[in-house]
């Protein structure tokens, strides 16, 4: 009952954002400001994250590579395959749901309990469209951007790893990484990651912008964030993945 | 003039107001006080519409605020200004973009024209040369003249202060007091102050509202209410032992 109240709320805070708009111009700038915050700033953990995923995939798959029979240009494919499919799209956005989730959360959580939010209804602004549809086009046009830098870097990550420690030679990875290659794939984890943007930026803002309270409240309501964020976000990873695969 | 007519809000199963009615003349300071939680946020809230009342009505010159249609909503509350108890200035921005924020947002002024604006109404609030300081960086008593002077860019038709000096030395605080009823009679506006501070009472205070626990008991001005027969507002108003003691030596004298 509880959950189906909140989702109720969740939608109408949706619906809310696009009721009683602000000027066009003001959104233009807003949402640079939000892809500064949202994308830029999450580019140096998106490039530690991914290269150390394509590393130790790569090594780990060595590992397990005991037969003689199978050729080593199958890193290479693994590599690609699991890190598009699954690794650079899910794991970097759950990534992000703790960096980006709990920035906004945090952020308007923050300017709820301090009625900042109170001040822009008082001036007639719509606060949740001016400050939350921003954050969500921000989010909708840099966490592809991300999945496809952390896609190429865990890949390289591979190439890296398994070259440098001499276990794959520099060919044999770049064969296997050339071979059958489904361009589908690269589809689907940019579909994937639309659809997390929003969840994670959307459910974010949810949390933080209902905030009640103090300090104490602004921080659960990150950690909620980043929770339910990161349970939406599995949850959608495998509906997309029965639709679409 | 702003008129309140039986407004009544109930949290859960807590009655915070309880059928409130008072009229709020133009170009007047008017005072809303009260002991801590016993509903003047709550009410001022109600009035400036961030709060549903459960029922009752606010009427701003005539126009129904809590009723009436979305186009009257706007056209208030591009007349109201506001003061908010923690000032809620926006911290991302610096002095200057939290004043000039609502020319920015509501009017089609150039840059030229909002930058002079913002800097008549720093002044007139007594800052200068602070406009490239952010909130953070700047004291108390200067975050609420910041306030003040958000609140008045747009010449609102009327102001609200939520304790426009909590946290502020006595000295600081009736020099904001002074101000708001400066600019109160300058701009002829209607103000609503909320506060539980005397000295505020007593220096502009032009109509009183007295709430106790969610209920009117007491209006009036500041000339006649130390002349209060109820009980409850002798108590809120002599709860300073200074004060008591000289109503009481005056009552003596005469
Ligand atoms: N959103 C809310 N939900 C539930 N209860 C609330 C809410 N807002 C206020 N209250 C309750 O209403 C009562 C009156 O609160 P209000 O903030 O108006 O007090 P106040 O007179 O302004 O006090 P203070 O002088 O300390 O600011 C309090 O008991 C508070 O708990
Ligand atoms: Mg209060």
């Amino acid at each position: 009952m509880y959950l189906l109240s909140q989702f109720g709320k969740y939608c109408l805070f949706i619906a809310s954002m696009f009721r009683n708009r602000e000027k066009f111009g003001v959104y233009v700038s807003r949402i640079l400001d939000e892809c500064m915050l949202i994308g830029i700033d999450s580019i140096f953990i998106v490039v530690i994250v991914s290269t150390f995923i394509g590393a130790v995939t790569a090594l780990q798959t060595v590992y397990n590579l005991v037969s003689p029979l199978i050729p080593l240009t199958i890193v290479g494919v693994l590599v690609r395959d699991t890190t598009i499919l699954e690794l650079a799209s899910t794991v970097i956005c759950i990534v992000l749901c703790g960096k980006v989730g709990s920035n906004i959360a945090g952020g308007l959580g923050t300017m709820r309990i301090t009625e900042q939010i109170d001040a822009l209804e008082v001036m007639g602004i719509n606060s949740a469209s001016y400050l939350v549809l921003p954050k969500i086009i921000a989010a909708l046009i840099t966490f592809p951007m991300l999945v496809i830098l952390a896609s190429f870097l865990s890949i390289y990550g591979g190439y890296l790893s398994s070259t440098l420690s001499g276990l794959v030679t520099k060919s044999d990875y770049i064969y296997g990484i050339r071979s059958d290659f489904n361009p589908g794939n690269v589809r689907f984890s940019l579909v994937k990651s639309f659809v997390f943007a929003f969840l994670i930026s959307s459910i974010s803002a949810f949390q933080g912008y209902y905030t009640r309270g103090g300090a104490l409240e602004v921080g659960q309501s990150s950690t909620k964030a980043v929770t339910n964020s990161c349970i939406a976000v599995l949850l959608a990873d495998y509906l997309l993945a029965q639709l679409l695969l | 003039m702003i008129e309140v007519v039986d407004v009544s809000k109930t949290f859960g199963d807590k009655v915070v107001l309880d059928g409130i009615n008072a009229r709020f003349d133009d170009s007047n300071t008017s005072l809303i006080i009260g002991q801590s939680g016993h509903g003047k946020s709550v009410l001022l809230k109600c009035i400036v519409g961030l709060i549903q009342p459960d029922k009752g009505k606010v009427l701003y010159d005539g126009r129904d605020f809590i009723s009436g249609d979305d186009d009257t909503k706007r056209e208030i509350r591009r007349e109201i200004g506001m003061l908010f108890q923690g000032n809620a200035l926006f911290d991302s921005k610096d002095v200057e973009g939290n004043v000039m924020f609502p020319l920015d947002m509501l009017t089609s002024m150039s840059r030229e024209e909002k930058l002079e604006r913002v800097n008549f109404c720093l002044k007139r609030v007594g800052l200068e040369n602070v406009n490239k300081r952010m909130p953070s960086e700047i004291s108390g008593g200067m975050q609420k003249r910041v306030g003040i002077a958000r609140a008045i860019v747009l010449n609102p038709k009327y102001l609200f202060c939520d304790e426009p000096n909590s946290g502020l030395d006595p000295l600081t605080a009736i020099k904001i007091d002074e101000l708001i009823g400066e600019i109160t009679d300058e701009y002829k506006i209607t103000t609503i102050v909320v506060t539980h501070d005397m000295n505020s009472v007593m220096t502009i205070g032009e109509y009183i509202l007295y709430i106790h626990r969610g209920r009117k008991l007491w209006q009036g001005t500041s000339q006649t209410i130390t002349d209060t027969t109820s009980p409850e507002l002798q108590e809120f108003i002599f709860a300073n032992r200074l004060l008591r003691d000289a109503n009481n030596q005056r009552a003596k004298t005469s």
